[in-house]
């Protein structure tokens, strides 16, 4: 079951999968991506259908990059967030449904304001200060709500994730491989160890 | 004879010839003109900048658009079919990125837009597009520059130096006078501008130059630069007129 995790802190947006790819009993892959860079400083995290993740996931990011290049101007995390939650909300209501869970973390270059979004498969979204998707959600959102503050540092986040993480290590039945973290600032994005 | 063949597109006049395409060709000998050179690992396109009226916003009048981070065209003609065709283009570009996981080639953009523009000649009802477009880029990995050019006939090729627009043939005898093989950067920019001042009377301020590496960076050059390389131009035109005084000065004393 694919964990997303996203921590905002103070000008930045710390994100972190696992990096199984795993059917049934078999696990195929342990060093799988479950994210697409949107753009400069969105970061996309995807979890659900096998396919329909992959297939919505670059879809998004193509109709972001014509955005751009059509207008000149780089998407805001919010317009971002928008534009992928009615593309969940008009499939819904089609013959087949996307069935994918989201993650959104990005940095407003404008606003200097890290923000992140959990948007599911029914269209619905929320901007939040740290969430999480699947399983992982009923065993870090607790560690998450106890130590996060809205001036979380880069280092206090990483080790607010790397609790996180152990925590799902420990209590958790499946065996998730190695987690796959970024951060979004106003540099961009770039992956990280904790 | 031109009268009763010109109306619908759809119909061969008995020599042979497509009205309404001709008159499309017509309309882009009125634009703005564009012209591009191919150097040895760079493309330049140039265009003459219509001469912004008072109150215009001129940030908002671009001749030189970009398809794909290494795709740019100029056009000339009806800048508003430019519009609807430059955004078909776009749209191309990202739909192969997704479908085929590779960015376009510069060739395979150039075909699908000459494709659109020879639809468009043979279908009721429409006109064809008014623009012939100037197209560069580098092929994805590659470090060769490409150059073509479509019109609105839908016919495209490939060129190593091309004027399209106001004056285009001017500026083409220009070209293929000055023009040489594997020209360095500022070789091909300074050919550029030279060939633009041919048309374009009132210097650097009307001229807009845009040049793209082998490392697909497109690099909209500041007026300030541009003004550099028209005033080292004037300087070395009269030098040159100097040098040609001397002799028959010398000759006299």
């Amino acid at each position: 079951m694919d964990c997303l995790l996203g921590i905002v802190g103070k000008d930045f947006v710390l994100t972190a999968t696992d990096t199984s790819a795993a059917r049934s009993i078999t696990v195929m892959k342990k060093t799988e991506d479950k994210s697409r860079n949107l753009n400069k400083h969105i970061i996309m995290l995807y979890a659900g259908e096998p396919g329909d993740t992959v297939h919505f996931a670059e879809y998004v990011q193509r109709n972001v990059r014509f955005y751009e290049i059509k207008n000149g101007i780089e998407l805001t995390p919010e317009a971002a967030s928008k534009f992928t939650r009615r593309e969940l909300a008009n499939s819904l209501r089609s013959r087949k449904p996307y069935s994918v869970n989201l993650l959104l973390a990005g940095y407003n270059v404008k606003t200097e304001v890290p923000q992140l979004y959990w948007i599911d498969y029914l269209g619905s979204s929320v901007e939040i200060p740290f969430g999480a998707h699947g399983y992982g959600a009923y065993y870090c959102l607790s560690i998450m709500d106890r130590y996060h503050h809205p001036e979380l540092t880069l280092d206090e986040a990483k080790v607010l994730i790397k609790k996180c993480i152990d925590e799902l290590k420990t209590r958790f039945t499946m065996n998730l491989a190695d987690f796959k973290i970024k951060v979004s600032d106003k540099d961009g994005i770039r992956e990280i160890t904790v | 004879m031109a009268g009763s063949y010109d109306r619908a597109l759809t119909v061969f006049s008995p020599d042979g010839h497509l009205f309404q395409v001709e008159y499309a060709l017509e309309a882009v000998r009125k634009g703005t003109c564009a012209v591009g050179v191919r150097g040895q690992n760079c493309v330049v396109l140039g265009v003459e900048k219509k001469s912004v009226l008072k109150l215009q916003d001129p940030r908002t009048v671009r001749k030189i658009v970009m398809l794909d981070d290494h795709i740019c065209m100029a056009f000339a003609g009806l800048s508003a079919d430019a519009r609807v065709l430059v955004n078909k283009a776009r749209i191309e570009c990202q739909s192969h990125r997704l479908t085929v996981e590779d960015p376009v080639t510069v060739e395979y953009i150039t075909r699908h837009i000459a494709s659109i523009q020879q639809k468009y000649t043979q279908s009721g009802g429409v006109r064809p597009f008014g623009i012939s477009t100037l197209i560069i880029g580098f092929d994805p990995n590659e470090k060769i520059p490409r150059l073509y050019q479509t019109d609105p006939s839908g016919i495209y090729s490939a060129w190593k130096a091309n004027a399209i627009g106001r004056s285009s043939k001017t500026v083409l005898e220009f070209l293929e006078k000055n023009y040489k093989e594997d020209l360095p950067k500022d070789e091909a920019v300074k050919l550029a501008v030279k060939s633009l001042l041919e048309v374009v009377q009132t210097g650097a301020k009307n001229i807009e130059i845009a040049v793209m590496t082998s490392d697909s960076v497109i690099k909209n050059m500041e007026i300030e630069e541009v003004e550099a390389i028209v005033s080292e131009i004037e300087r070395q035109k009269e030098e040159e007129a100097e040098k040609k005084k001397k002799p028959s000065g010398s000759s006299n004393s």
